[in-house]
């Protein structure tokens, strides 16, 4: 679909960078290779990229350093994830992240992880279950007008509440679902690009960044490491700033509330602010700087490696005016996308602009 | 505190893992569906006990296990052609170890089985062979188990025997 | 040029079309294990959580304790020059009240795994879990302290400690 959408064949292609999280999804070991007819990239030059959650972003990022450093003229970023074999639960395979010997053995689920995150950002800003549920409520409305959704729905703050209590303060709707899905981007030199389409659309920054992997070595109120990722993006893309320079953000919306903390890394707001600026109408689509205008993770699903290249999807159409019903308004010139991942310790961000 | 050399895992303390909590606990598994192309092949192998690969018509490839889009110019493939159980032996090895490292009392003899104008083919074993007669090049034709016991699985092949023909 | 995405290819499948045999499937599963050198330092924080002590270890550049004991900083990317040891006692940095298990299996009564900073490590934290606690007891804060397993059961391993219990107030 992404050849098609910009007529080209794989001929036109010169390299291609594939996105796919643990192989422990599939139990299929180097996944990578086995995906190579999918991608495209029969006797190409191919590289795959991993970091977790972060993947989806981070394999633009690896994109564009292909074709930035002159090295090729187009590659074609694909990104997947096949959840659906992994039994009894996709979320077993998260046992094998800890560090083995000082946490698997205590038989973690992912979902503590989340849980404690959550705990620590509502402790430290005095943030309530309440004003983080609108998140689900706003983006699972918004997907309500993407053709890929899985859980797109329309629910109500006291729906997020009163849902099944899965690993407090995480409920079943404060969650995005396992899914399986697939993502693919076309990037080309700007002589490439201007020959492909009149109506490119730029890389104008690209940072990533991995944090110390022991988590008992970091405040989970904050995830300084995206803002180091953010730090190095923007200042690419020569933005001051973010919170009134970017007209659309995606940032990772696994659970509700990485959205707000992901958007504190992403400079978007001051530390703790999130939640007022969701309140305020701020992020809606038709608000000032609309979060997940596409329906995020939690709307049209995580498919882990593929969310992030969603997004930066997202931006393409929002930016060429093609979103259709979830078009946000007044022409908007430049956005930022945003996965995060591991364990609890990577950004990946992206910017880009017409 | 300084790094030592270890040369024997006896010096070394470790811990043991897989994958599950406890060995009580339930394990992961992986299920996989065929998709479109393996759907059909499989159920052709199976219930018509016929062995079925696609064709690229651009690129005069048949893809052996079969697949939807041609992985050179990603053409949707649609036509499905069969493909006669008689190939060759474009490589084998007689394996008499287990996967635990574990002595065979018989050795397996495993092969790549290539066919003529086909673009794939299958890695399987040999059977109604001894080792000391197979060699590369051989002909031979695939057996399959009977019909009844057949399941939807690439085990439908039992395996494949030395064959008579040209 | 398509302006949005049309109609997307793929065969929704369903968990019942996989279980009623509508089509056609196949298993794996692995029977792969794993055995991991400890490696020095946390063969040493290993050995100490069996003797009933969490040990740290130093490093003197950036001043910071690791915990747990690690052989070398990854700040300073340098060796580490001491061990440390540490209380048994801590603070609540977050926590949660799970009632889903690793596979995300319900389970009834809930497992409260936390952060816990460790005393004398200059707010490290570690994983473990809270026992013995009503879950409506637990705050950000709270003062808790290590049960160990009895030394005879001990094998050198996190599960040496059994839980954390909240030490009252004050
Ligand atoms: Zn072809
Ligand atoms: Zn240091």
């Amino acid at each position: 679909m992404a050849l098609d959408s910009c007529g080209m064949t794989l001929d036109g292609i010169d390299c291609v960078v594939m996105g796919t999280a643990p192989d422990a999804f599939d139990m299929i070991h180097m996944k990578g290779e086995n995906l190579i007819d999918g991608a495209g990239a029969w006797r190409k030059p191919y590289m795959r990229g991993f970091v977790g959650g972060g993947t989806g972003v981070f394999v633009v990022d690896q994109g564009w350093y292909h074709v930035a450093s002159g090295l090729f003229d187009t590659c074609l970023v694909v990104a997947e994830e096949k959840m659906s074999s992994c039994l009894p639960h996709p979320q077993g395979a998260f046992i094998t992240i800890w560090d083995q010997f000082t946490e698997s053995p205590l038989g973690p689920s992912l979902l503590w992880m989340f849980a404690m995150e959550m705990t620590r950002y509502m402790h430290v800003h005095g943030i309530t279950e309440r004003e983080i549920a609108m998140v689900s409520v706003k983006n699972k409305k918004n997907a309500m007008d993407h053709p890929a959704a899985q859980l797109p729905a329309e629910i109500t703050v006291e729906d997020v509440l009163n849902s099944e209590v899965m690993a407090w303060p995480v409920k079943r709707l404060d969650v995005s679902p396992s899914s399986d899905g697939a993502v693919a981007l076309v990037l080309a030199a700007e002589p490439a690009a201007k020959r492909i389409t009149d109506k490119p659309v730029w890389i104008e920054g690209v940072g990533w960044c991995l944090d110390t992997f022991y988590i008992g070595h970091r405040d989970l109120y904050y995830p300084r490491y995206v803002e180091y990722a953010a730090r190095q993006a923007y200042e690419m893309a020569g933005i001051n700033e973010p919170s009134k320079e970017i007209d659309i953000a995606e940032p990772y919306d696994p659970f509700d509330y990485k959205e707000l903390h992901n958007a504190e890394g992403l400079l978007l707001c001051g530390k703790g602010e999130a939640p007022k600026l969701l309140a305020d109408g701020v992020t809606q689509r038709t608000g000032r700087q609309p979060w997940c205008p596409s329906g995020g993770a939690l709307g049209v699903g995580n498919a882990i490696a593929a969310t992030g290249t969603m997004k930066v999807a997202e931006l393409f159409w929002q930016l060429r005016g093609e979103a259709g019903k979830r078009q946000v308004p007044g022409k908007p010139r430049r956005g930022v996308a945003q996965a995060w991942g591991d364990e609890l310790q990577v950004g990946t961000v992206i910017v880009v602009g017409i | 505190m300084s790094a030592e050399k270890v040369t024997q895992l006896s010096q070394t303390k470790r811990m043991f893992g897989e994958l599950s909590f406890g060995p009580q606990d339930v394990k992961l598994y992986g299920q996989y569906t065929y998709g479109i192309a393996g759907e059909r092949f499989f159920r052709e192998i199976k219930d018509n006990g016929r062995i079925m690969g696609t064709r690229c018509q651009k690129c005069q490839l048949v893809y052996l296990p079969p697949r939807i889009y041609c992985e050179r110019c990603f053409a949707e493939l649609k036509e499905w052609v069969e493909v006669e159980g008689k190939g060759r032996v474009h490589s084998y090895t007689a394996v008499h170890v287990d996967l635990d490292g574990n002595r065979l009392n018989e050795p397996i003899l495993m092969a790549i089985v290539e066919f003529p104008g086909i673009y794939g083919g299958f890695v399987h074993k040999l059977g109604e062979i001894e080792p000391r007669d197979v060699r590369i090049g051989l002909k031979v034709e695939v057996v399959l188990k009977r019909e009844e016991e057949r399941e939807g699985s690439i085990l439908d092949i039992e395996y494949f025997k030395p064959g008579m023909f040209d | 040029m398509r302006n949005e995405v049309g109609e997307l290819p793929g065969v929704p499948l369903t968990e019942k079309d996989v279980l009623h045999k509508k089509v056609l499937s196949t298993e794996w599963d692995p029977k792969l294990k794993w055995a991991w050198d400890t490696g020095i330092g946390y063969g040493r924080y290993l050995n100490e959580l069996k003797k009933g002590r969490i040990v740290g270890s130093k490093c003197n550049k950036c001043k910071r304790v690791l915990l747990p004991a690690r052989a070398f900083c990854e700040l300073c990317f340098r060796q580490v020059d001491e061990w440390v040891h540490l209380k048994d006692t801590g603070t609540v940095n977050t926590f949660s009240i799970a009632y889903t298990d690793w596979v995300a299996r319900r389970i009834k009564e809930p497992r409260i795994p936390a952060m816990i900073e460790i005393d004398g490590s200059g707010g490290v934290a570690i994983l473990h879990l809270l026992g013995a606690v009503d879950p409506k007891q637990v705050r950000v804060g709270l003062r808790v302290k290590a049960v160990w397993k009895p030394e005879s059961q001990r094998e050198g391993a996190i599960t040496d400690i059994l839980h954390w219990l909240p030490m009252g107030e004050g």
